[in-house]
């Protein structure tokens, strides 16, 4: 075995070796990157130098480095396929990539990669395309420090920032994508990873999983998106450290869970969002030290979920902090801190001596029937919640924190 | 007229009652804003304050100065005074010691503590609602000469805005829950004016988000400037029809 690493380690230095280097540019021997790409051995490198570049559709079918100098542009003009990538071991650095297509029946995209591994596209700008950067079946591959634009207005007519199908082992790290119609959109998509992103003001959701199993999203920021996250169909999702705010709409949800199970959602904070979590068909799922603040609901689990265990989390300010729609209860709500709890701790071992009792008597007058959310905030609603409060008839009696924390957490 | 008026205002602003109203309000207001953290919550907090204790305040409060000032009314209609008149400067006077204490008392620190249009409409909410709650006070005061039944029934108008109308509206919600009833709710909206300015306060706190379809059409209403032109005339309306209902039962009453 170690002798074989030692081959194989030889044989890449040699390759090293023997690896040249190709400048494009106005001013060097080489003018165009089509050029370059016909010139270049596997393992070249090709430097491009800052200027304007509208040479069509570009296809990389050598594993080369293609690196850009000062950002030189990529123009698609609105017709092409900016960058297609074919083959496996590339790099695309440091590009400005700009107007790729719009097609209702293919998926331009500024750059994709199809069928391929161990793809890095690093730094790179990429602005006013149809898709941003596009995987069809990618294995291992790296998408790092991207910033992706685009200015959609309808849901239709746009494509997805970082598009990622049937692939495998994805690293998105640390992009900023903004005016697509999803933000990163998983489908098929297993073992990767999706790390310190930031997609906001995104027409419709800031990331979508669909059919994606065991990935994992850390550390993102997901703001402002017209309806917020969704994860479904999938399972072993794990989301950390996340921040969903301020989706705020009809249909918008900070985090939209359907049929997902065996998943951990941890240390994720929820603030303003019209739904901080909502759940459907979703089971054997950790909500753990997540902060909920300032949601229209905090948490709406609908009687569909079930073996879920929501602790330690923390609710301020929400509207309602958990929404259901039927009695069925599954689900265990206990030690959570919430701050409309009302109970006392005689004992002072920080825990309250009273379960407290989340869905309120309103919220399930208003998921029966919506219209009644025009009495939000009156006087009446607010006695038949203090009346319920003493004297539970109509809210499921199982729903409710035994062990409510008496201080927030610290998370 | 200008002289009852200036009389009647005066007299009201000395009054140990409002006097104690308006530090009330300053007080609770002015500890809303202190002792939360967050502007929103004292926000929700005030919009309590301004939906339940000033309609409440505004009627019983009205309906006692008309009981108690009957001598000084008697002596007035035996002057050369037209009755319109009396009866008009009775409730401008009312209506604006009523709402500088309420400016004083909540629109001050609302609008130093919280952002400002937000501020702002529950400002005119409160103001309006005071004038509108004088009105009715008038109209119970003028209905009965019998002061324990005018001061009843100047309760029980309070707790039928405040508390009945919605049990009604909820009531006919879930008897009714098989039609579309947006449309329905926005009317029955325009019924009540403690819901229609709770639900012009809660639609400029961006709250129509969570109030789904219903928000929706509420927002498509109201969220304009022509629909809240037409809420704010629908509030007037209600001032000034209550008022012209009193007016004219004052005019006829044989004192």
């Amino acid at each position: 075995m170690r002798s074989l690493f030692t081959i194989v380690s030889i044989l890449l230095c040699i390759t090293l070796v023997s690896a040249k280097t190709i400048r494009v540019g106005k001013k060097e021997p080489v003018a165009s990157i089509r050029t370059a790409l016909n010139l270049a051995q596997p393992g070249d490198s090709i430097l491009v130098s800052a200027g304007i570049y509208a040479e069509g559709s570009l296809i990389i079918n050598k594993s080369v480095s293609l690196i850009g100098l000062n950002y030189p542009v990529l123009d698609g003009q609105q017709k092409n396929q900016v960058l297609t990538i074919r083959v496996s071991n590339v790099l695309v650095e440091g590009f400005r990539i700009i107007n790729s297509g719009y097609s209702s029946l293919e998926d331009l995209a500024g750059i994709k990669i199809i069928q391929a591994r161990d793809i890095s596209i690093r730094n790179n700008i990429l602005d006013n395309n149809f898709f941003g950067i596009y995987s069809l079946q990618g294995t291992n591959c790296t998408i790092e420090k991207n910033r992706i634009t685009s200015y959609n207005k309808a849901e239709v007519e746009s494509g997805n920032g970082i598009h990622c199908w049937k692939s495998d082992s994805m690293k998105i790290i640390a992009n900023t994508i903004t005016g697509h119609r999803d933000g990163i959109y998983f489908e098929f998509v297993t073992h990767s990873v999706i790390w310190r992103n930031n997609s906001h003001h995104n027409v419709r959701y800031g990331l979508h999983f669909m059919f994606s199993h065991n990935d994992a999203y850390i550390s993102n920021i997901f703001k402002a998106n017209g309806a917020g996250v969704a994860v479904m169909y999938s399972h072993g999702v794990k989301m950390f450290h996340n921040f969903f705010e301020e989706n705020w709409g009809d249909a918008a949800y900070g985090l939209l869970l359907k049929e997902i199970s065996d998943s951990y959602i941890n240390g994720n904070s929820f603030t303003k969002n019209t739904s901080g979590i909502y759940m459907e068909g979703a089971s054997r799922i950790q909500v753990e030290k997540n902060t909920f603040s300032g949601n229209g609901w905090g948490l709406k689990i609908q009687a569909s979920c079930m073996d879920n265990a929501i602790s330690r989390n923390n609710f301020f300010l929400n509207s309602f902090d958990v929404g259901t729609n039927g009695s069925l209860v599954l689900n265990s709500f206990d030690h959570n801190y919430w701050d409309k709890y009302q109970g006392y701790d005689l004992n002072r071992d920080n825990v309250g001596d009273v379960p407290y009792r989340p869905v309120s008597l309103y919220s399930m007058i208003v998921e029966k029937n919506p219209a009644a959310m025009m009495l939000y905030r009156s006087f009446m609603t607010s006695l038949l919640d203090q009346s319920e409060k003493v004297l539970p008839t109509l809210t499921p009696e199982n729903l409710k924190d035994n062990f409510p924390a008496m201080k927030p957490f610290a998370l | 007229m200008k002289k009852i008026l200036k009389y009647v205002f005066t007299d009201i602003l000395r009054n140990k009652i409002v006097i104690g109203y308006t530090l009330f309000l300053l007080i609770l207001s002015m500890s809303v804003f202190n002792l939360e953290d967050n502007s929103a919550k004292g926000l929700l907090s005030l919009l309590n304050i301004v939906l339940i204790i000033v309609p409440l305040v505004s009627i019983i409060f009205s309906t006692i100065y008309i009981y108690n000032s009957l001598e000084f009314i008697e002596l007035l209609v035996s002057q050369p005074l037209r009755r319109k008149h009396i009866w008009s400067s009775l409730f401008a006077g009312l209506a604006g010691s009523l709402c500088t204490s309420f400016f004083i008392g909540t629109g001050i620190p609302a609008l130093l503590y919280a952002p400002a249009d937000i501020a702002l409409v529950m400002t005119g909410m409160g103001l309006l609602l005071t004038i509108i709650f004088v009105a009715i006070a008038l109209l119970a005061a003028v209905i009965t000469r019998d002061k324990a039944k005018g001061i009843g029934i100047a309760i029980f108008l309070w707790l039928y805005f405040s508390l009945l109308f919605d049990g009604l509206v909820l009531f006919i919600l879930f008897q009714f829950q098989d039609y579309p009833l947006e449309k329905f709710m926005v009317g029955a909206s325009m019924l009540n004016p403690i819901d229609l300015g709770r639900i012009l306060i809660l639609l400029k706190m961006d709250m129509s988000a969570l109030m789904g379809y219903t928000g929706a059409v509420f927002r498509e209403l109201f969220g304009t400037a022509t629909g809240f032109m037409i809420a704010i005339f629908v509030l007037i309306a209600w001032a000034a029809l209550t008022f012209w209902l009193s007016l004219r039962r004052f005019n006829r009453k044989d004192l």
